[in-house]
């Protein structure tokens, strides 16, 4: 079933009381909270995913519910439960949703060793996957919103998963995280691009969350290959530009983007290193979408011919 | 199992910190294959980490070796890194976290000269604490390694000068054993890791590690007990530095939960040395409630209460009572003013 086929009361029922689980890829996740904004967000969002029976397995459960004490009422507070502990500060209400998506990823980023996993944005196209690694502020997200509105396929926005057999890559196709100058961006490069209510004064600033393709949710359970590493750098009124990176740099750089290389110790080496050998590596700047767009289709096509 | 109840276990194995002790489990039994998918990949997953875990002990034991190696005393490994390098059972499927030596006392000041030039640094403490690890316990204050960030405890006993349990360390250091493949590193002797790792348990005031700690204790009697002299050693050595108490009440848990119980030969002599019957209840039923894993599937009630007697009786144990009252109420008021430190969320990678 999917969540769109959910009635808006049973939605709002489930997910306030014993839960609601949504398949994400590999990762079947429960979600409780009683909180209007986040339930919004979720049947927005999430409207294209599987709803996962009530008693089946769950990989992890996220609770967002509001803080204890005067903190409920003054100047309202959530806060996430895992596993009845608290591991974060609380945030404003209104930040419910971002924080069950940056909890999300905390899960998976800390728990998930049965991948490699790279704070990385992947986008693929006919099989084969484009990684772009990036700090926050690199713009990698909204290249990655950009792309995947101009043929290319979501994987994920935040985290490259390589599996250790096969160095694969495998897609959560979840909503795709903007902040500031991008949503505007956005909104103007793909207006029929769906977002979420925008979330203001957060950590990183205005944030908004974009809803995946109906098509790449659909497409979630189909890995890629790794082809092309590109390490891009938003730069205001520069030119695109694509410059070969040498490959034994960009591993040392993908190794310092990923959450647990070290502690996959020689496999993580290996698996990192096969992806390296597979791929084309760069180095991206640009300031223009529309450009930027277009260099990587050349790409594509270069690949293709 | 249910789904449902595979999540559980998960999330009470998580709390109790044996995930990776549970995947070591169904390995070595054979039941991996018949574990569902999803409860296995994190099975899996707990795994690698403890994995890597037993590396990095080792790294860091070597480091720590390096370092001490010229001065005069032995440098003996407790509780994890000596199971892990004795090759003891309780190393499998382990999620270390500090290393802890035992070193002679009068050479704590070199030890500490010493390990700060190779890079461990005393963690900067208020006062009022570093005299509470200087004078009162039975450690120097926590070492942090400047580039690794991994933490060092240096002790010269297992038990603090103050306390009801307190030992020479120089009794200890007779019986420990160098380890073959690198003599200048040692472990104690079998019957003192074991009333160590019984001591531990009782005196430490958190017992979130409970569960964990016991499990570790009963694979050293198991693993130890194969030897016929080793049951009436361990009792002697208990009488010889006063360790009847601790070990009585921890055998009573060890029986309750796995069954391992002192041989039949040799009960009469534990009943003289363990504790009087109406204590040895009381512990009994607190240890039962504060021992299980802290999820809150497994509170009671009385799960609270038991853990602040606890709490309060490891404290007792290790202070005189006119030590203790201003102490923990000014670890509370400490507490309270302290902000809970946490990643924030948008910053913890993602």
């Amino acid at each position: 079933m999917i969540l769109g086929q959910l009635s808006a009361g049973d939605l709002a029922r489930r997910l306030a009381g014993p839960g609601l689980a949504i398949r994400t890829g590999p990762f079947s996740i429960r979600m409780r909270s009683g909180i209007d904004s986040l339930q919004t967000a979720v049947a927005l969002l999430y409207d294209r995913h599987s709803v996962v029976d009530e008693d089946a397995f769950c990989d992890f459960t996220l609770e967002i519910v509001p803080a204890r004490g005067l903190r409920r009422w003054v100047r309202p507070q959530v806060r996430l439960f895992l596993e009845g502990q608290a591991p974060f500060e609380p945030l404003p209400r209104e930040h419910a949703f971002p924080l069950l998506e940056w909890s999300m990823n905390w899960c998976i980023s800390a728990q998930a060793h049965q991948y490699l996993l790279l704070h990385a944005a992947v986008v693929a196209r006919a099989g084969v996957a484009m990684v772009l690694p990036a700090p926050p502020g690199s713009g990698k997200s909204t290249l990655c919103a950009g792309l995947i509105h101009r043929g290319w396929r979501l994987l994920s926005d935040e985290m490259a998963l390589i599996s250790l057999a096969g160095g694969e890559l495998s897609a959560l196709a979840r909503p795709v995280s903007l902040k500031n100058e991008s949503v505007r961006v956005i909104r103007e490069f793909a207006p029929e691009a769906v977002f979420s209510a925008e979330a203001r004064d957060t950590s990183k600033g205005t944030v908004a969350h974009l809803k995946p393709k109906a098509d790449d949710v659909a497409c979630m359970d189909e890995p890629a290959r790794p082809r092309w590493i590109v390490f891009p750098r938003y730069l205001r009124d520069a030119p695109a530009t694509l410059a070969p990176r040498p490959k034994a740099d960009a591993m040392l750089e993908l190794g310092r983007n990923a959450f647990n290389y070290a502690l996959l110790g020689q496999t993580g080496f290996e698996v990192l290193g096969g992806v390296i050998s597979a791929s084309d590596c760069y180095d991206f700047t640009y300031s223009r979408l529309d450009e930027a767009i277009e260099i990587f289709d050349a790409l594509f096509r270069q690949h293709r011919g | 199992m249910s789904p449902r109840d595979w999540e559980l276990l998960l999330a009470q194995a998580r709390a109790a910190r044996l995930l990776a002790r549970l995947a070591q489990l169904c390995e070595t039994r054979g039941w991996m294959a018949a574990v569902p998918d999803g409860p296995r990949r994190h099975l899996e997953s707990g795994k690698r980490f403890a994995d890597r875990l037993r590396f990095e002990v080792l790294w860091e034991v070597e480091h720590i070796q390096a370092a001490l190696q010229a001065l005069p005393t032995p440098i003996v490994l407790l509780k994890g890194a000596a199971y892990l390098a004795a090759g003891l059972p309780p190393g499998n499927g382990r999620l270390f976290s500090d290393v802890d030596i035992l070193v002679r006392r009068e050479q704590l000041p070199g030890v500490e000269s010493a390990l700060f030039a190779a890079g461990w640094i005393a963690e900067k403490l208020k006062p009022y604490d570093d005299r509470y690890y200087r004078q009162w316990m039975h450690e120097l204050p926590p070492l942090q390694h400047v580039q690794r960030r991994t933490y060092l405890d240096v002790h010269h006993s297992i038990a603090p000068p103050t306390s009801r349990f307190a030992v020479d360390g120089a009794a200890l250091l007779t019986g420990c054993r160098a380890l073959p493949e690198e003599p200048r590193l040692s472990v104690l002797a079998p019957v003192d890791m074991v009333l160590h790792s019984a001591v531990h348990l009782l005196q430490e005031g958190q017992f979130d590690g409970g569960l964990r700690d016991l499990l570790d204790l009963n694979d050293l009697l198991l693993h130890f007990g194969a030897d016929t002299s080793f049951w009436p050693d361990l009792l002697q050595r208990a009488r010889e530095l006063g360790f009847g108490v601790p070990l009585g009440h921890a055998l009573v848990q060890i029986d309750r939960l796995f069954g391992t119980r002192v041989p039949d030969r040799w009960a009469a002599e534990l009943r003289s040395l363990a504790p009087p019957s109406a204590s040895r209840r009381l512990m009994a039923s607190l240890l039962a409630v504060a021992l299980r894993p802290d999820h809150s599937s497994c509170d009671s009630r009385l799960t609270g209460l038991a853990r602040w007697l606890l709490y309060v009786r490891s404290h007792w144990l290790r202070m005189p009572w006119y030590q203790i009252a201003p102490h923990l109420v000014r670890k509370a008021w400490a507490r309270s003013l302290e902000r809970y430190r946490s990643t924030p969320p948008a910053e913890a990678g993602v």
